[in-house]
């Protein structure tokens, strides 16, 4: 049963093939579309899609910090379910040291939330 | 239960009887690679269909119906069409940037969809951090979306790619810890294993009330990672013409189209493999006959019926909310979901201990 498909073990290289598909996907998707699609030059075609008349500056611009800063937190947050998988795993053979030792931690981040929310670091300004 | 993997076992075997070793391999990964195209393109057909159809009902519309019979190829002609309309090339773009953009999202969304328990015996990927690697892949998308709005250098796509990248972001915290907290309670992060945990009985049931909360939150977030429903504003076409996509034309479009219906089925399939028992029927302890004439009902279509019907719901939720605005979404993330869904893995954490699941 857990032999896998074709009896194939190596789940790397299967992990590849789905990657390849990919690839292979949007690939022969454009170059199909490279055949099929009519090609027409025009100057207006090529500008931005904004609201007619030509765009003023870079679009690469600086943008709102606040993004910034939940991409900060969320940095936290996610490195700190990826600690908790691992112990997820084994919860039941490592008992109360594994729980007491995690509640540790678990406290450490809910007090970085707490702190974070204290801040007004969670609010949209 | 029907195991599927004689066919497979059948086309190796005979394979390896003319073939040697490692071109077997090749050709058996030729297959699963056509196989997953096959199965990817159809499914996203047959999604864009079912939404269209569900969004008809919703309005008291007819939804596509003259294409084929009941509009059954609507979606057909539709990808047609997306295939014959130029590519247009933009003299603002990052070139590099914005052809890379529609390849990262379709691998994310393809690695995703290889992990998925398809049926007994039918699961491509299966690695014994399984869940931990759906999970990883699936955030690759995100750098797809935030590059393609980077890339466009439109002051619409650049909006649109910064509030979807925060949302996903955001968004994935959630999963991360309900994805923990059922992993809490199966034991391994194997999707393999999952499933078979769940023979007696399904996490939703086995669980108690936290894996019922695990349940909601994950398709509250599940939802929002997918751009959808309530949470489109990524694309919110009143504001930003079409958000992180609005200089994409043509298939190039059409994969970002593609992908996010894609996502939908991946989200709805992880929620039917952690909650619902992935391609297992439904089993009850003690009703031996009631399990029996269950395992009649073959394992595929446990699997996909289940994800199709969770897909219903989160199209369900699209036609009932009004859209968030960003700081509203945001705070629902940060402010009642995550810490709802640290409470609950403590409260999971406990129920395990004392053993009052079932």
């Amino acid at each position: 049963m857990l032999l896998g498909i074709f009896g194939i073990t190596n789940n790397g290289l299967l992990a590849l093939t789905a990657l390849l598909t990919g690839v292979a996907l949007v690939a022969l998707a454009l170059w199909m579309a490279g055949l099929l699609s009519p090609r027409s030059f025009n100057p207006q075609k090529g500008e931005a899609y904004e609201c007619g008349i030509p765009t003023r500056g870079e679009s690469m611009a600086q943008f709102k910090i606040g993004y910034y800063l939940f991409a900060i937190l969320f940095l936290m947050f996610d490195v700190e379910t990826v600690f908790l998988f691992p112990w997820a795993v084994r919860m039941r053979e490592l008992g109360v040291n594994g729980l007491l030792s995690i509640a540790v931690f678990f406290g450490v981040l809910v007090l970085g939330l707490v702190y974070a929310w204290r801040k007004g670091a969670l609010e949209w300004k | 239960m029907q195991d599927l993997s004689f066919i497979t076992d059948w086309i190796h075997n005979t394979l390896r009887s003319f073939l040697p070793g490692w071109a077997t391999v090749t050709v058996e990964c030729l297959f699963i690679g056509v196989g997953l195209l096959l199965v990817y393109a159809l499914l996203a057909l047959f999604y864009i269909y079912y939404e269209r159809k569900i969004c008809a009902a919703f309005q008291c519309r007819l939804g596509p119906n003259r294409v084929g019979p009941w509009g059954l190829l609507q979606s057909f002609a539709d990808m047609f069409k997306m295939l014959i309309k130029e590519l247009i090339s933009l003299n603002h773009v990052d070139k590099f940037l914005f052809a890379l953009a529609p390849y990262l999202v379709i691998i994310a969304s393809m690695m995703a969809f290889a992990v998925l328990p398809w049926g007994n015996g039918l699961q491509v990927v299966d690695f014994n951090i399984g869940i931990f690697f759906l999970i990883a892949v699936s955030s690759i998308g995100v750098l797809g979306i935030l590059l393609a709005g980077w890339s466009s250098n439109n002051k619409f796509t650049l909006i649109g790619s910064l509030r979807s990248g925060a949302q996903m972001v955001s968004y994935e915290i959630s999963i991360g810890l309900t994805v923990v907290t059922m992993v809490c309670l199966s034991g391994t992060m194997s999707v393999g294993g999952i499933v078979q945990e769940q023979s007696d009985l399904w996490f939703i049931f086995k669980g108690h009330v936290p894996a019922l909360i695990a349940f909601v939150v994950y398709m509250i977030a599940g939802t929002a990672e997918t751009n959808r429903g309530p949470f489109d504003l990524p694309e919110a076409e009143s504001e930003l013409t079409a958000g992180y996509h609005t200089e994409y034309s043509g298939m190039h479009f059409g994969f970002f189209y593609l992908a996010e219906y894609l996502n939908l089925f991946i989200v709805s399939g992880v929620a039917s493999l952690l909650f619902l028992g992935g391609w297992m029927p439904l089993h009850i302890p003690g009703w031996e006959a009631f399990n029996h004439i269950m395992d009649y009902i073959p394992s595929v279509v446990w699997f996909i019926g289940k994800a199709v019907f969770l897909s219903f719901i989160i199209i369900w939720f699209k036609w009932t909310f009004p859209r968030l605005r960003i700081d509203q979404l945001l705070s629902l993330e940060w402010k009642y979901l995550m810490p709802i869904s640290l409470v609950n893995l403590v409260l999971m954490v406990l129920i395990i201990t004392f053993g009052w699941h079932f």
